[in-house]
């Protein structure tokens, strides 16, 4: 079937050209046909799905807990916000609210992951435009963010970090020192790149007045995130719908003017100084985890075999790879229900009920049980709203989830905006809008 | 009390066409018959409600019930800050209903992946496509009677001189 360019262009002689889907400057692969005269754009035309996992259909099949790591792969640059996304609309299902805690370290760590979006959207914007220096320069930066969330979470990039009902462990005893070093190296790169960008005139030319997007065209696309707040629209979905205790904490939102692609850059460069400001709000104002137990902690053999007589008394030392989920931490970390929160590992191996309620929160058809009903919710993330809108039937797992992806939206705009620009355009302009294909394609 | 008003001035605008109006956790969800789509669509975007921007698009497959299909479209109005959820059902026998591309930008690629994964069409659309699947793909992904793990049967290569 022929496209809708193919048939468009039919009758014309102008040149076509494929730019992607396996194009270096085409990340995550998407097709770009392109109608040109010349070097100009007279007509485009955007494929995707070259990435098309089928996400929803997985989900369909998967329990409500066991779906978690998919979510990972939807946004791979920032999986934090995309697991916040499925757990609080999952909780806003369920009814249950996580501890305090538990709430500033996902501010803390969708923070991290925001700036580390943010760092790889211009990053990858600013190299094919032909700035390596500042695209080095901004990875180096992401390395140090990434370190602090892989120390915590265990992971770089599939963390599956934050659960329904809280987040898996609690933050890592030695986060302060590598913290300060990634806030700190953040601020020295932003400050460098401000200076090789902001006012340089191969980037200016390169950047504005290019792929300018008025107000009312971003609203009609459905533009969100920094797409929308570079054309002037003041839509932030942690002010205008707080959730967490974002309320609590002092950020702006800032606003680009026209629209184009320096002011997309621009809101970026700016939202990663928010973040960081976040960030050190809430490292600051996080309440302290509860003090450890006096008594000392026994290894887990000893434990199991002490539980074949009485329960054992003492905590219980867990392997490395559990760390900071202690049964102790709990109150810090999880919200206290039995519908959703997976048990504590000390009481799975030391009793009977433990096991059993362990037992029954893995078994088909048990399990995490939402009530009938559907539910949207959704939550700010690095390229834009994303959103989860889930219909239970009363099972274990979802009727149907659906993926409001935020830059589907901005991508399907594409093709206007490139429009009458050279084909040089194409590329800051395809960086501005951080297309992330795993969550474009689903 | 804003949802209430919401909902009267549509019950009066559209006698007999707004079937269910519903409130779970706080989301306001009003069904409505699937041939006032784009009529309440076009009233909601215009003030005074005016639900300017179309947050998402998407289906849901209710097989073994009737209507089969439910079309699910959450709206956004920046000015007032709200959300609103507007349902509609299609059957499975004459599975199309009228195209709100005309309304918004963004309901062009989301019909077009809706059409792709459910197999509902949509009137008055500017390219009614696949999305995500090839145009040789068999059936809908997303219907409950497609297996999960269904295999597609191969296709040729495409001729090269044909395009």
């Amino acid at each position: 079937m022929p496209t809708r360019i193919q048939k468009e262009a039919a009758g014309r002689k102008n040149l076509m050209i494929n730019m992607g889907p396996s194009h270096p400057a085409m990340h995550g692969t998407i097709r770009i046909m392109l109608e040109l005269d010349g070097e100009k754009v007279l007509n485009s035309e955007v494929e995707v799905g070259y990435l098309h996992r089928g996400f929803e259909k997985t989900c369909e099949h998967k329990s409500y807990f066991s779906l978690l790591p998919y979510t990972d792969r939807l946004n791979y640059v920032s999986p934090l916000i995309n697991n916040l996304g499925y757990v609080m609309t999952m909780e806003k299902l369920l009814g249950i609210e996580a501890p305090e805690r538990a709430q500033y370290i996902r501010v803390i760590m969708c923070e991290l992951s925001r700036i580390s979006d943010h760092l790889t959207a211009l990053a990858a914007m600013t190299m094919e435009c032909g700035a390596f220096t500042v695209f080095l320069y901004l990875i180096k930066a992401r390395e140090e963010i990434w370190n602090v969330i892989e120390q915590t979470t265990g992971a770089r990039m599939t963390t599956s970090y934050i659960r329904i009902g809280g987040v898996r462990a609690d933050l890592h005893p030695d986060i302060q020192p590598l913290m300060d070093k990634a806030v700190s190296t953040t601020q020295d790169v932003l400050r460098d790149v401000k200076g090789l960008l902001d006012k340089n005139t191969i980037w200016l030319q390169r950047t504005r007045d290019i792929a300018v997007v008025p107000p009312d065209m971003a609203v009609n696309y459905g533009f969100t995130g920094p797409c929308l707040r570079a054309s002037g629209v003041s839509y932030d979905v942690r002010k205008a719908h707080p959730y967490l205790v974002y309320d609590r904490l002092d950020f702006e939102v800032p606003l680009g003017d026209n629209g184009d692609n320096y002011d997309r850059y621009m809101v970026r460069m700016k939202e990663m100084e928010q973040s960081l400001r976040l960030v050190e709000q809430a490292m600051s104002a996080i309440p302290r985890s509860k003090p450890r137990n006096e008594s000392e902690a026994i290894d887990p053999h000893e434990a199991i075999s002490e539980s074949r007589n009485r329960k054992p008394a003492a905590d219980i030392l867990l392997s490395p790879n559990l760390e900071g989920s202690e049964k102790y931490r709990y109150p810090d970390i999880y919200a206290d229900t039995r519908n959703g929160v997976l048990p504590p590992k000390e009481d799975t191996y030391s009793g009977i009920e433990g096991l059993i309620t362990h037992f029954k929160f893995f078994m088909k058809g048990h399990g995490i049980r939402p009530p009938k009903g559907d539910v949207y919710f959704s939550v700010e993330g690095g390229s834009g709203e994303v959103g989860f809108y889930i219909v239970s039937d009363g099972t274990d797992r979802p009727y149907r989830l659906h993926l409001r992806a935020p830059c589907l939206h901005i991508v399907s705009a594409l093709e206007k905006m490139i429009q009458g620009h050279y084909i040089a355009d194409v590329i800051p302009t395809f960086g501005s809008t951080n297309m992330i294909g795993g969550e474009l394609d689903r | 009390m804003e949802d209430q008003r919401v909902s009267e001035t549509l019950k009066e605008k559209f006698p007999g066409k707004i079937l269910e109006i519903s409130d779970f956790l706080g989301d306001l969800c009003i069904l409505i018959e699937k041939d006032v789509v784009l009529d309440v669509m076009t009233f909601l975007k215009n003030k005074p409600f005016d639900y300017a921007m179309l947050l998402d698009l998407t289906c849901v497959d209710e097989m073994g019930r009737s209507p089969r299909f439910v079309m699910v479209y959450h709206l956004f109005s920046l000015s007032y800050n709200r959300r609103l959820r507007i349902k509609a059902g299609v059957e499975e026998k004459s599975p199309i209903l009228e195209s709100l591309s005309s309304l918004w930008k963004n309901a062009d690629w989301l019909e077009r992946e809706v059409f792709d994964m459910f197999g509902v069409s949509f009137a008055h659309h500017p390219d009614m496509r696949r999305l995500f699947m090839y145009d040789e793909f068999e059936g809908h992904p997303l219907r409950k009677d497609y297996p999960l793990r269904k295999r597609q049967p191969k296709i040729r290569l495409r001729d090269r001189n044909a395009d």
